[in-house]
């Protein structure tokens, strides 16, 4: 099947750019963290210096949050090092249930903003199925970013993947209705050529608040 | 005269930090995990400053700046921000923020900002103590 290389392309890049800062932000957060608790040793170190007694537990205790932070900041460097290794080659044998976690981890905090919690629905089943992985988690990506405009404050969206006849689908199920006007408009020209990338079909059920997402075994 | 802050993030994490090396300068240091929460404590406590993350949950920065500006015009609020732009800061000024700090901050520079954050403060309540005494003497015809 063939797309449209000039736009899959283009929303590639603004897709790896958004993740991008979304996880440079987070790393500043925790270089924040650890910046400021290592000033707290060093203030600790000035008080003992002016003859104050420093506690032992105290300090142990600060070293322990430090390096906690950096295991956090470990933790999303691996993501991210997930995510860019993605488009190494143009189709591979991919877990989905892995790549669901992962953009879940990768968007949680753009949901947190919202107030949004994102999951792994209950149902969600391990598949392996031939695809191009960065042109999915860029597709997932947009399914979310669609959903996450429309959902309550407050609500938790679900995600998961199970084995089919032809391949796979992927599930995303928000509590409540999707609302049908902005629905019909959800699949543009970068949509459309996403999912021709992954021979993929998009199919939406506004009143269940779901997007599907079918999936050969093999592109 | 011991300055009075309050730091608004919902990392955890940072806020315990903060709370306690900005008390160890011998300021007294509240904390609220989301702008929500802040703008009701504003109603109770009285701050000379607030150190605020930019992102948080909820209302962003300059939505939370504009709630509290307008509920309490006096109050100086400092943002953080995970990365600072030119048009990120220039907005939060112009929406009446006193300034606009990248994480990580310097602990020196924050202080700095937070007292004259409390001198700012003090100025714009002269202004309006002067306001409501004027209206009041012409009122009166004084």
């Amino acid at each position: 099947m063939s797309y449209d290389t000039d736009t899959v392309g283009i929303a590639g890049l603004r897709f790896f750019g958004k993740m991008s800062a979304s996880i440079s932000h987070e790393i500043k957060n925790v270089l924040a963290i650890i910046n400021e608790n290592a000033g707290l040793l060093k203030d600790y170190t000035l008080m003992a210096e002016k003859g104050l007694d420093l506690n032992p537990h105290q300090v142990c205790a600060k070293a322990e949050k430090i390096m906690a932070q950096v295991a956090r900041a470990d933790e999303i460097m691996k993501k991210m090092n997930v995510l860019a290794h993605s488009i190494d080659e143009d189709r591979q044998q991919t877990n989905l249930d892995v790549i669901i976690k992962l953009m879940i981890a990768l968007s949680d905090r753009t949901a947190a903003m919202k107030t949004i919690k994102l999951e792994l629905s209950a149902t969600s089943e391990s598949v392996s199925i031939i695809t191009a992985p960065f042109f999915l988690e860029n597709l997932i990506s947009l399914c979310l970013d669609f959903i996450l405009n429309m959902a309550d404050e407050g609500s938790v969206l679900q995600l998961g993947c199970e084995k089919t006849k032809k391949g796979a689908l992927i599930r995303f199920t928000q509590p409540g209705k999707l609302p049908d006007e902005q629905s019909a408009g959800f699949s543009d020209d970068t949509v459309t050529a996403m999912m021709a990338a992954l021979q993929a079909e998009l199919f939406m059920d506004p009143a269940l608040g779901e997007i599907i997402i079918t999936l050969p075994k093999e592109i | 005269m011991n300055e009075r802050v309050l730091i608004v993030d919902d990392e955890k994490e940072f806020l315990e930090v903060m709370e306690e090396r900005i008390a160890a300068r011998g300021m007294r240091v509240a904390t609220s995990m989301s702008a929500k929460e802040a703008l009701t404590r504003i109603e109770k406590e009285s701050f000379d400053a607030i150190i605020m993350d930019f992102q948080m949950p909820g209302m962003d920065g300059i939505e939370a700046l504009k709630a509290i500006k307008e509920k309490k015009p006096e109050l100086q609020i400092i943002l953080l921000t995970g990365h600072a732009s030119v048009k990120r800061g220039v907005e939060a000024i112009k929406e009446g923020a006193l300034d606009f700090m990248e994480k990580p901050a310097d602990l020196d520079e924050l202080t700095e900002k937070i007292k004259e954050a409390q001198v700012n403060k003090m100025i714009v309540v002269d202004k309006q103590n002067k306001k409501v005494v004027d209206e009041v003497l012409m009122r009166f015809g004084f």
